[in-house]
């Protein structure tokens, strides 16, 4: 029987009040677990964002964020990435509801929203290494890039996964350990989301004044 | 196609690694021989190395720090000699070089894969058996921890016979570990073995957090559930916490060796302060990792030998939680010295012995625990005390360094080294042979040699006395750590003392090696047949010993805390007539595998092999793969194989 | 006779003797100018520090110790005298003690840390007596530079300081983090590539006292030695006129070998020493920092100013 987001929410079967009822279902503990994982990503995240921080005016003679950051572009990023997680949310729907090709439809989308999202910094990328104002030129641009790419690699693993995840349905089917690690996928896009949020405001929209 | 890989990197020209390394490397191969030679892979990889059960994993990891204890053991055994030798204008036996990567090897192993796997051994073969469930909340994903973790022994173990290691102390601090002060791949193999290790240790921290959050016994609430669970929870919440920190860290500064960033780098505007401060926001929180279980087996230990609940016990979750968030807040005393002001240095210290006082109440509260109670003098009973003795000297130590302007002259002394082998010597691995001497019984189905292991740690409390008071008398008299030879022969009887210490700790070491052979052996003698031989109190001493894969036939219901003491009182019956079948997570050679996979990519990156790195990478991709499409995740256990298990045990009823 | 040989005899006589050489190099070692035997007003209050805080805490320490021997030995198995309560786990009154002895004590070193951090911070000046001497430090691979850019002199590996005078260190490193220490004189601090970090020392009386560094730096750490020599006035003053009377000076140039590592180098000195060398060394070890600090520095330079 294929797994829903009702077992998340059964209290009959899992009453989380301090867990008196013996332990929670599987579909809880993954989700719960993959949760805690994030958490964890989160704050690789803020290292990553403490050192910008610090790292910010250590331009060594090179360009600063207002040189560089063309705000246009990045407005067409964050715009393909959060219509990315949006679609997320549909195939997630698709995925619940059992449909395999909505789910197929749904993930198609999301996967060439999140594919333009990263062409787009790619570009950006190589632009700025062409110019000579790579990585290794600055420690600002050192920090840039580390956020900024490190970001764009868990995009990147997050587009892998969509795909082995488009063949686990196709391949298995909806059974319920295959819905358990779609969720955590959606759990996934979307906290990069979330990520990328904070990186468009301190990096981009502060650093461009 | 080798990239710097030549074969220089093999030692030949230095006498000391190029024996060390034979030796090693002829252990090793006689090892795998023997086990060839007497048919043992197969029973080794299918109830092993495949294991998911937390209770093998459990034991492996501990079997790991043994074995690392020795190698970082004779570390510190080089050091004291060299030191206790080097005098005046002697140089004593170890070149510069080669003392540089002896002591930063010393540290990187004694903490990241002596003191690491110890507790997380300890907490993956416990907690689950406390929590009155089956395994951890991810079988599989325990045995990819453990074995990126034996990764990251192998890499770094690997630099003594390919190549050399940091010598940058164990925390590598810029500039000196960059490419311009350390060119060769030391700091290298130092990083990837961290990094594949800390991810290991990463997982393992969120498999445990889920564990104990989501999966209990039925009726086991919060204010129910054993201490040491709650101090592996806190121990695994700063895990999750304080891991990926160093991830980064270490992420920016390989960046700066491979790709020529400047986050830490002297040109380019880097700061290599900045990597201080986030090395430092991981360090304090990782010592945290370290003792609180430590502090969890001294609570469970004290308890069970004294016959009598441990005082305070909502006190002690407080206190733990506390300690557990405070650890957060106190990382600047690292570096007062920095120069960093007046305000900060005196929040910092402030906030640092704030923390003095949750510790402080655990105390008192083992105190009153004895209160009142009928000690009873067996080996884990005595390395409690030796640790509540010991380790309030090394807190003191600590509070007084938290002072800023006295920590102005004490600041890398030998008194700072002095005072944190005193709590970690003191607190954790005092706190692991209690563990290890209580919980034995329980994972091998018999006891330990009394009184060899009480040999060991009368020897183990010597030692450190005489190894490690010397060295603060040094600390006061001005001498700074990491001295390869020095100038004042005055200072050399102390530290002649203390190389004498470091021997008797050796003779300690010794009788814990015969206390387990000598075990071993006479085993028929000392079987622990009822699964309780300490009369304990939660739920472990409740299954036979060793507890069967499922460990519990049937998940108890719990009503109170010290859950199988009350089941003792009550006389409650343990046999049951109806068995439900169980569903137990299959073996996987999927941590095996990727950490093969891993160690390629570590080895690759040190010596810039750039396409065996790509192939370890697909490799691990693949594994990943292999995983998700594996048919069958679980294994049905037939009930009539438990009524059989079950049946088997000569269990005697009621209280012991 | 032969039995009171081997009782209390000469046999008996070379250990003891051995025990008492070695108790007198503690004494020496312990009051030999250090921490606990400073030479300066800051190192002497940071003892008072160390030790009134040693106090303190002892009183706490003793008893507890005391209490954990006493307790585990009173209340063994064996000894049915003592009281036994098997199911005695909580009390509030002494939850509230347990809670509030370290609180307090903490309270109390936290007053004394957070007051001591402000009036013994490495930067605050010390204003007394005689006008300050200026020296700036570079810590390079592995010896150190002292630039006494008042005087245009300079010294590798030997401190020379007039006792009684305030001494205001400004110090920098040429390459990797190290840790400016001179044990009997008080506080230590880190000089670090591209930015300066300020210390102020007084030597209360004429002596010679050992410095090093106290963070690792490298192969030739154990030997960046060097000695501090506190003088009287005078004898300051005709040192800084013999080592002016010398032809080294120390330009860019002579610098630039100077920075290139070596170790276990005899003390020298320098008579001269281009104005505005420190800036100049501290702007070019770590280029790139903030356009600003490296304009400032540059300017000064420029300027002929430290």
């Amino acid at each position: 029987m294929t797994e829903t987001t009702a077992d998340l929410f059964d209290p009959g079967a899992d009453e989380t009040g301090g867990g008196q009822a013996g332990p929670a279902s599987r579909a809880i503990i993954v989700s719960y677990g993959f949760w805690i994982f994030l958490l964890s990503d989160f704050v690789l995240f803020s290292g990553l964002f403490a050192s910008y921080a610090v790292l910010s005016h250590r331009t060594a003679g090179g360009p600063g964020g207002r040189q560089i950051f063309d705000l246009s572009r990045v407005f067409l990023e964050t715009a393909c990435l959060l219509a990315s997680s949006f679609c997320c949310g549909l195939m997630s729907l698709a995925v619940e509801a059992g449909r395999a090709r909505a789910t197929y439809a749904g993930a198609a989308v999301t996967f060439v929203l999140g594919a333009a999202f990263l062409a787009l910094e790619i570009s950006e990328f190589a632009g700025l290494v062409a110019r000579g104002d790579g990585p290794s030129r600055s420690a600002f641009l050192s920090a840039f890039f580390t956020l900024v790419g490190t970001h764009g690699l868990h995009v990147t693993c997050g587009l892998v996964w969509l795909v082995v995840m488009m063949a686990q349905v196709a391949s298995l089917g909806f059974r319920p350990k295959v819905v358990r690690r779609l969720r955590c996928f959606a759990l996934f896009w979307h906290a990069l989301d979330i990520v990328w949020v904070a990186i468009f405001t301190v990096v981009y929209l502060i650093g461009a004044r | 196609m080798f990239g710097k890989l030549t074969w220089s990197a093999i030692p030949f020209d230095q006498p000391i690694p190029l024996a060390a390394s034979a030796f090693v490397v002829v252990a090793i191969l006689g090892l795998i021989a023997l086990i060839s030679v007497k048919g043992w892979w197969p029973y080794l990889w299918s109830e092993w190395i495949t294991s998911v059960d937390h209770k093998r994993i459990g034991v492996m990891y501990f079997v790991l720090g043994m074995v690392m204890l020795l190698r970082g053991f004779i570390d510190a055994l080089m050091m004291r000699s060299q030191q206790a030798l080097a005098a005046g204008g002697a140089m004593g036996y170890l070149p510069p070089g080669h003392y540089d990567q002896i002591f930063s090897a010393h540290g990187t192993i004694m903490i990241f894969f002596v003191a690491m796997p110890f507790v997380i051994g300890l907490m993956n073969f416990v907690v689950p058996l406390q929590l009155g469930v089956r395994d951890v909340a991810f079988p599989v994903l325990n045995s990819v921890s453990f074995w990126l973790t034996a990764t990251g022994v192998l890499l770094a173990n690997l630099s003594l016979v390919i190549g050399e290691f940091a010598k940058t102390g164990w925390l590598a601090y810029p500039p000196l570990s960059e490419l311009a002060y350390s060119p060769g791949v030391g700091v290298d193999y130092y990083l990837w073995s961290l990094q594949i290790a800390g991810l290991g240790t990463l997982m393992f921290g969120v498999n445990l957090v889920t564990t104990i959050l989501k999966m209990r016994a039925p009726g086991m609430n919060y204010t129910r559930m054993p201490i040491f669970c709650w101090t592996a929870l806190a121990s695994t919440l700063l895990m999750v916490a304080a891991f990926p920190i160093l991830t980064a860290t270490f992420a920016m500064l390989l960046l700066d060796r491979y790709l020529g960033m400047h986050f830490f780098t002297n040109a380019g505007g880097g700061n290599a302060m900045m990597y201080i401060n986030l090395i430092w926001a991981w360090g304090h929180p990782e010592v945290y990792i370290l003792i609180l279980p430590a502090f969890g087996v001294f609570s469970e230990v004290i308890a069970t030998f004294s016959g009598k609940p441990l005082f305070g016990y909502r006190s002690m979750v407080v206190a733990t939680m506390a300690i557990c968030i405070l650890s957060f807040l106190v990382w600047l005393h690292h570096f007062f010295t920095m120069g960093a002001g007046a305000d900060v240095n005196g929040f910092f210290g402030v906030m640092t012995m704030i923390i003095a006082v949750p510790t402080g109440v655990k105390v008192f509260n083992w105190l009153f625990t004895m209160y009142g109670g009928r000690v009873r003098f067996n080996a884990p009973i005595l390395w409690s005390l030796g640790f509540m003795v010991t380790f309030v000297i090394g807190g003191m130590t600590g509070v007084l360094l938290a002072v800023p302007p006295a920590d102005f002259v004490l600041h890398n002394s030998l008194f700072l080294v002095a005072h944190f082998h005193n709590v970690i010597i003191g607190g954790v691995v005092f706190g692991v042979m209690a563990g290890y001497n209580y919980w034995f019984p329980k994972a091998f189905g018999f006891t330990l040699d009394e009184g060899l292991g009480k040999a060991g740690f009368w020897c183990w409390l010597i030692g450190f006395y005489l190894a490690f008071m010397p060295l603060y008398a040094l600390g006061l008299m001005g001498m700074t750590r990491r001295m390869q030879h020095y100038a004042n022969p005055a200072w050399q009887p102390f530290l002649i003392l203390a190389a004498v210490g470091a021997v008797v700790i050796l003779a300690g070491v010794g009788f814990q090696i015969a206390q387990l052979v000598v075990s071993i052996e006479t085993r028929d003698r000392r079987r622990d047949l009822t699964g309780d031989p300490w009369n304990g109190r939660t739920l472990e001493w409740s299954t036979p010993s060793p507890p069967p894969a499922y460990n519990f036939a049937v998940m108890p219901t719990v009503t109170g805390i010290d859950a199988w003491w009350l089941m003792k009182k009550a006389g409650q019956p343990r046999a049951h007539t109806a068995y439900e079948p169980i569903e137990a997570p299959r073996n996987s050679a999927a941590g095996f595998v990727a950490a093969f996979f891993a160690t390629m990519i570590g080895f690759a990156m040190i010596w810039h092999i750039w396409w065996l790195a790509i192939i370890g990478l697909f490799g691990a991709f693949a594994v990943v793969l292999a995983s998700a499409w594996r048919a069958r995740d679980e294994e049905i256990i037939p009930a009539a194989e438990i009524a059989k298990i079950e049946g088997a045990r000569a269990a005697p009823e009621g209280a012991a | 006779m032969g039995a009171r040989a081997t009782r209390g005899g000469p046999g008996a006589i070379r250990p003891l003797r051995r025990l008492a050489v070695c108790g007198l190099a503690i004494l020496t070692c312990a009051f030999a100018p250090g921490p606990l035997a400073p030479a300066g007003p800051v190192g002497a209050a940071e003892r008072i520090i160390l030790l009134d805080s040693l106090a303190i805490m002892l009183a706490i320490i003793v008893p507890v110790i005391v209490a954990i021997l006493a307790f585990a030995w009173w209340f063994r198995a064996s000894n049915t005298r003592a009281v036994h309560l098997p199911d005695w786990s909580y009390s509030g009154r002494l939850e509230f003690i347990v809670w509030s002895i370290p609180a307090m004590v903490v309270l109390f070193l936290g007053g004394i840390g957070w007051i001591s951090s402000h009036d013994l911070d490495p930067a605050r000046p010390l204003n007394s007596g005689p006008p300050a001497v200026e020296v700036q430090v570079v810590a390079l691979d592995w010896k150190w530079l002292f630039i006494y850019p008042d005087q245009g002199v300079a010294s590798v590996d030997a401190l020379v300081l007039p006792a009684g005078a305030p001494v205001r260190f400004r110090l920098t490193s040429a390459s990797v983090m190290n840790s400016f220490f001179v044990p009997a004189l008080g506080s230590q601090i880190y000089a670090m590539a591209g930015m300066t970090t300020s210390l102020n020392l007084k030597a209360e009386r004429p002596g010679v006292y050992p410095g090093l560094s106290a963070q690792f730096s490298g192969d030739g750490f154990s030997d960046m030695r060097f000695d501090t020599l506190a003088v009287t006035p005078d004898q300051f003053t005709a040192w800084v006129a013999a080592v002016k009377a010398r032809r080294a000076a120390l330009d860019q140039g002579a610098y630039a070998s100077l920075a290139r590592p070596s170790s276990n180098l005899a003390p020298f000195t320098y008579g001269a020493v281009t104005p505005g060398l420190f800036g100049w060394i501290v702007a070019t070890t770590a280029p790139g920092n903030s356009p600003a600090e490296a304009r400032v520095v540059a300017a000064a330079s420029a300027q002929g100013a430290p």
